[in-house]
């Protein structure tokens, strides 16, 4: 059967079992309530189409200032936000996982039986920790060395084994190759924790085992590190050996090609790859991330389905909660555009990551990104890092500015 | 791409859905760029300039002219920042325009 006829028949069924369709509005299920799926099924809603979103948690822990929590600048519930203004803008909230997705009925299937058809579908599930690619780490593993890449119980866990730990530990954090969630984010850990150091175990030591050469705002983070923390942090990289290859979590043991690195407190941040339900629908490629469209963010591998946030790639936008936010309004605006049969504008985004290096004192990367050859681009000219050797007022005012954005953006996402 | 099952809405200003027609099947006909929708870009400047001050400004006070000529601004180098003019490079005049434009009709923060 073509698709066309099949697309018809679908349609005059759907016309025949909703009489008033005439009234009904068009359909999207969200898939995923984070910075990227609450975002869409906000805007999406404000559009006129009737939105379901997807998420089986009830409340959401954001990720973003979670390095704060860690050296004990911030509170967890200070993280934490609910679905209830989503609720009543009039979104449907189904507090289930979504299981199975069948593309060419499009139809989602939830933990609890229930089916959802949709018109369009928008998937946000962010991402899965890649256990199978580093041997040794899993779910159990990380009850022991905790990855905290996701925030909550984890960001508790490494929390509470900073403050156990005696002064003159060693903290060891590994970082993995590209692309993850938050390239900036490991090191924004390294000088947080150091600062928990400094000021409470100033004997102890901080180790980052590095899985590449490079990594982002490199000489601004290494500068501060000298500055701040003296010879505290120590970072080495996949040349120098830094490739963790296989973790003994009971032994709070890293394992290198050039031999082990035995840890006091282990934080193991593993590779990561799309949230499984990407896989299930067929959107990801080997490299287990979803190729889209930088238009509209529909997924090269399979029709009517937009991915967005850290699961989707295709160009320079780093996974970041600022891009995931940004790509969920621009890919909000080409599916309701979609819907009515309206050609979508070619969108720009932005994107935009403060990272503290110690309490007043932040640095900064940003980008411009268009579509161009199929990949959203960086737009040449625009963008890049805070200046080298800024004066303390410039890091304390983008300090100050980072706070400002992550009360914008949770106002916008979840307020 | 054109949609295969069209629905198509009516909008005020403000967004409110005013009319809808549905039509079945066959694809349409390439429809001109929706002018009513939001500018390349102008969407991701409400992820740090909402509806309420912060430690950063909200854009829902300033006028049309305030918006581009900070951008200009920012953009030649006239008006310093941290960071602002890093994003308005990335930003033609025309462009820049026309995002400052939709900030103040449809754009405004809820
Ligand atoms: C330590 C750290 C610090 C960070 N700092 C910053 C920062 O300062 N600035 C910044 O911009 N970004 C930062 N980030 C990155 C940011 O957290 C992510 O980029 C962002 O959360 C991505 O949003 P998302 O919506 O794609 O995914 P998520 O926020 O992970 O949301 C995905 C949602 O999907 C749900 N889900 C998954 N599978 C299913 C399913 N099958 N059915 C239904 N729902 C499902 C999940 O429950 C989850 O709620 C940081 C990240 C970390 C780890």
């Amino acid at each position: 059967m073509s698709l066309t006829r099949r697309t018809l028949l679908a349609t005059t069924a759907a016309a025949l079992a909703a009489p008033s369709l005439a009234q009904a509005p068009a359909k999207v299920v969200v898939i995923g309530g984070g910075f990227a799926g609450a975002t869409a099924a906000r805007f999406l809603q404000r559009e006129g189409v009737s939105v379901t979103l997807v998420e089986p948690n009830a409340q959401y822990i954001s990720c973003p200032f979670s390095n704060a929590v860690l050296a004990g600048l911030r509170n967890l519930s200070q993280q934490t936000f609910t679905y209830k203004a989503i609720a009543a803008q009039g979104i449907t909230i189904a507090q289930q996982a979504a299981t199975q997705i069948d593309a060419q009925a499009r139809r989602v299937t939830l933990t609890d039986g229930t089916v959802l058809t949709y018109d369009r579908l928008v998937m946000a599930p962010g991402i899965d920790l890649n256990f199978a690619s580093l041997p040794g780490y899993d779910e159990a593993a990380s009850t022991l060395m905790p990855h905290a890449w996701k925030a909550g119980a984890q960001t508790t866990l490494l929390r509470q084994q900073l403050e156990a730990m005696p002064d003159g530990g060693t903290v060891i954090i590994s970082a993995p190759a590209n692309p993850f969630r938050c390239p900036p984010g490991p090191y924004e850990r390294a000088s947080l924790i150091a600062w928990y150091l400094k000021t409470n175990k100033p004997k102890s030591k901080l180790l980052i085992l590095d899985a590449k050469d490079a990594f982002s705002k490199q000489s601004l983070f290494t500068a501060a590190w000298k500055e701040i923390y003296g010879d505290m942090i120590e970072w080495i990289g996949l040349s120098g050996g830094g490739k963790v290859t296989e973790v003994k979590a009971r032994e709070n043991i890293f394992v290198t090609e050039f031999g082990e690195h035995k840890a006091d407190v282990g934080n193991v941040i593993p590779p990561q790859r799309a949230g499984r339900i990407a896989t299930i629908a067929g959107a990801t490629d080997q490299t287990g991330w979803c190729p889209i469209d930088p238009v509209t963010f529909e997924a090269k591998l399979v029709p009517n389905i937009h991915v967005i946030g850290d699961a989707a790639v295709g160009g320079g936008m780093p996974k970041s909660a600022f891009a995931a936010n940004a790509q969920a309004k621009a890919c909000a605006y080409a599916v309701s555009a979609l819907l009515r049969g309206d050609n979508p504008a070619e969108p720009k985004l932005i994107n935009t990551c403060y990272s503290l290096v110690k309490p007043d004192y932040a640095i900064s990367v940003a980008g411009v990104y268009a579509p161009a050859k199929g990949l959203l681009a960086d737009v040449q000219g625009a963008g890049g890092v805070s200046v080298a050797n800024a004066p303390a007022s410039v890091r304390a005012a983008e300090a100050h500015y980072a706070e400002g954005w992550y009360k914008t953006i949770t106002q916008e996402v979840f307020g | 791409m054109t949609a295969r099952s069209t629905f198509h809405f009516a909008t005020t200003k403000g967004g409110a859905l005013i009319a809808l027609l549905f039509c079945l099947g066959g694809p349409t006909s390439a429809a001109p760029p929706d002018v009513s929708k939001a500018p390349a870009g102008a969407s991701a400047c409400l992820g740090c300039h909402g509806a309420s001050e912060t430690e950063l400004p909200s854009l829902n006070k300033l006028s049309e002219s305030e918006i581009e000529s900070a951008m200009d601004a920012f953009r030649t180098g006239a008006r310093e920042a941290t960071l602002m003019n890093r994003i308005a490079k990335g930003f033609t005049p025309d462009e820049t325009r026309a995002l400052a434009q939709w900030l103040v009709t449809q754009g405004r923060a809820p």
